[in-house]
């Protein structure tokens, strides 16, 4: 099969003065799992609700599962599982009545829908809380019937928006594994999140959204060698250090470091990696500095659009400049 | 794309066979149903339909009823009952405003517009659950009227007609519900519009003092009101004092059944329209 099971060419929509979209380009292949990252307000939430026909995008095209979801809307959500962002499973019906309504409007008719939702639950692990309103769920039960009810009529393509949004970890570890499990069933999944950590444990590729535009695409290694990779971190015992530290830090990096006071820390980028690391040990040791945290930190989701978005302090960055960068991904 | 993007995945699932579309009224009836659960896990929800009513019947008829006098004499009680028959019709319309307005504000709306279902399956499935619940009021006050004192003195024919008229007008309002839950944004501000507008329509009326007791402008709003209209044709249906005023006063006063059936015609042709594009346009965003 040739058809992307997710194509979207130049999609815009504006709200009022806001551009929530300005211009997206999206590909996802049969069976690939594909990552929305991008902080609040950057156009994620629109992108999906215009692929689930929920929105009518300004201008642009897009298909699912080759169905145009400005021309033939229905057929786009005959295909399509939806999970929104807030979950939304209905508190005052039961986890049996939930996905039995879905299975019914899916126009499985009502036994064939009672039991798809019965063995949906057995699935999610949700059997014992089957006959509970929804309401007395906790946020992992809900989100788990909630992903099985977009599920229900086996859908060919899901778009999860913020699944693990205002999970504690272990609910959001629980999740994953769900999320894995659909995937090695061959899913095709649109996911979005504001987490790189996220984005790099469920998706192929990363989708890097910010104002409504795509302003990076890759795996996550990928972008954060973008990024500049690792970072050189020390945070000193004693804040009269920071100086004397700050100028060993910038010795061994070849860069101006970032100081925090507040936090006592002093970061660079590293380009030496582990040999960087034990130079720094040594020459804070020499000076005689007490540190109370030393080590190589990974580019956080902040860091990537820092440097891809052009906002940081040193504007002159070689990627902050590129608006659409493509990344090679032969290491995939 | 990356290259297990790139091999021949097989979907998930075969693709189901797409289904006919003559569905609308079966998707109408499951999300009536819903609504209808909805309605029995959350009776405090209801109160407006239950308890509320009974409760004007009984404050009207044993706390305020000895110290207003019914013009023409005749039983107050039985005065009263069609007062608060169509003030809880009137009522009626915040069920649909609250139920859509809930949807919207937690998703509802857009996972079943997600679903291959016709759009208007789900208004309509509002509609027809908030009808349904029309009953429960109608069924309360007659009991709790019958306890207190009132009773009918017309035929099965104006009864069935007094009835039939109260569940017409129930279908008109529940378009004004609609139109109301389109329009306000949250659940909070539809009690609040329901406070500020209808209460007040619901009080400058026949409701529960003879309009002839009203100062001059409020007299005339009260008499061209159709809580007033719809309150004498019952009154005048079941035979109860306050019905027909003959000769005298304003045309609704002297035709309330056909004022009160224009006003529901009215409604339904001004409101549902407006209300389906204003829903519509409530959930485009």
């Amino acid at each position: 099969m040739t058809t992307n099971a997710i194509e979207a060419h130049g999609l815009v929509k504006t709200y009022g003065e806001k551009r929530a979209l300005d211009g997206v380009d999206l590909a996802v292949a049969r069976g690939a799992v594909c990552a929305l990252l991008g902080p609040n307000g950057a156009g994620k939430t629109t992108a999906v609700r215009v692929l689930t026909t929920l929105t009518l995008p300004d201008a642009g095209t897009a298909t699912v599962a080759g169905h145009d979801v400005v021309g033939d809307p229905v057929a786009v959500r005959r295909v399509l599982g939806l999970a929104a962002q807030d979950a939304t499973v209905d508190g005052l019906l039961t986890g049996h009545e939930n996905l039995t309504m879905i299975g019914e409007l899916h126009h499985l008719g009502r036994k064939r829908a009672k039991e798809r939702a019965t063995v949906l639950l057995e699935q999610f692990t949700l059997t014992d809380a089957s006959d509970k309103l929804a309401k007395e769920y906790s946020g992992g039960m809900r989100r788990r019937l909630d992903l099985a009810a977009t599920l229900v009529a086996q859908p060919e393509v899901l778009f999860l928006d913020e699944p693990t949004t205002g999970l504690d970890p272990r609910a959001r570890n629980d999740l994953w594994d769900v999320l894995d499990e659909l995937v090695a069933g061959g899913a095709t999944i649109l996911l979005t999140t504001q987490y790189l950590e996220e984005a790099d444990r469920l998706a192929d590729d990363i989708v890097v959204v910010d104002h409504g535009r795509v302003i990076a695409r890759g795996d996550a290694r990928s972008l954060k060698r973008q990024v500049g990779g690792d970072q050189l971190r020390v945070v000193v015992a004693d804040r009269a250090d920071l100086d004397a530290v700050t100028a060993i830090v910038g010795r061994i990096a070849g860069h101006q470091p970032t100081v925090d006071v507040g936090a006592r820390s002093v970061v660079a980028p590293a380009e030496g990696g582990t040999s960087a690391i034990s130079a720094l040990a040594d020459a804070l040791t020499e000076a005689e500095i007490r540190v109370e945290d030393l080590g190589l930190a990974q580019p956080t989701l902040d860091d990537v659009f820092l440097t891809l978005t052009g906002a940081p302090p040193e504007a002159d960055d070689d990627a902050a400049a590129v608006p659409v960068s493509t990344i090679s991904e032969e290491q995939r | 794309m990356s290259t297990q993007a790139a091999t021949e995945t097989p979907t998930l699932h075969p693709a189901r066979p797409a289904r006919a579309r003559g569905t609308f009224v079966s998707d109408t009836w499951v999300i009536a149903r819903r609504g209808l659960i909805h309605m029995r896990r959350q009776p405090e929800a209801l109160s407006d339909a239950t308890i509320q009513p009974v409760m004007f019947v009984l404050l009207f008829a044993f706390v305020f009823g000895g110290a207003i006098a019914v013009p023409g004499g005749g039983s107050y009680k039985e005065f009263l009952m069609g007062g608060i028959f169509a003030q809880t019709i009137v009522f009626g319309c915040f069920g649909v405003a609250l139920a859509l307005s809930n949807d919207r504000n937690n998703g509802a709306i857009d996972r079943f517009h997600s679903l291959p279902i016709s759009r208007a399956s789900v208004l309509a499935g509002h509609a027809v659950a908030n009808l349904i619940r029309a009953f429960l009021p109608i069924g309360f006050m007659t009991i709790a009227g019958f306890v207190v004192g009132w009773r009918i003195h017309s035929g099965v024919l104006d009864v069935l007609g007094a009835y039939g008229l109260m569940v017409v007008f129930s279908f008109a309002m529940i378009w004004i519900g609609v139109l109301l839950g389109s329009l306000v944004p949250t659940p909070e501000g539809v009690q609040g519009v329901a406070f500020v507008v209808i209460f007040p329509v619901t009080f400058i009326a026949s409701t529960f003092v003879p309009t002839s007791t009203l100062p001059s402008v409020l007299k005339t709003i009260a008499e061209w009101n159709p809580t007033s209209s719809l309150a004498n044709a019952l009154r005048h249906l079941f035979e109860n004092p306050g019905g027909v005023t003959p000769s005298s006063g304003a045309w609704p006063l002297q035709h309330p059944v056909a004022y009160t059936l224009i006003w529901a015609v009215g409604i339904v042709v001004v409101c549902a329209p407006l209300a389906v594009m204003q829903y519509q346009r409530s959930i485009k965003s």
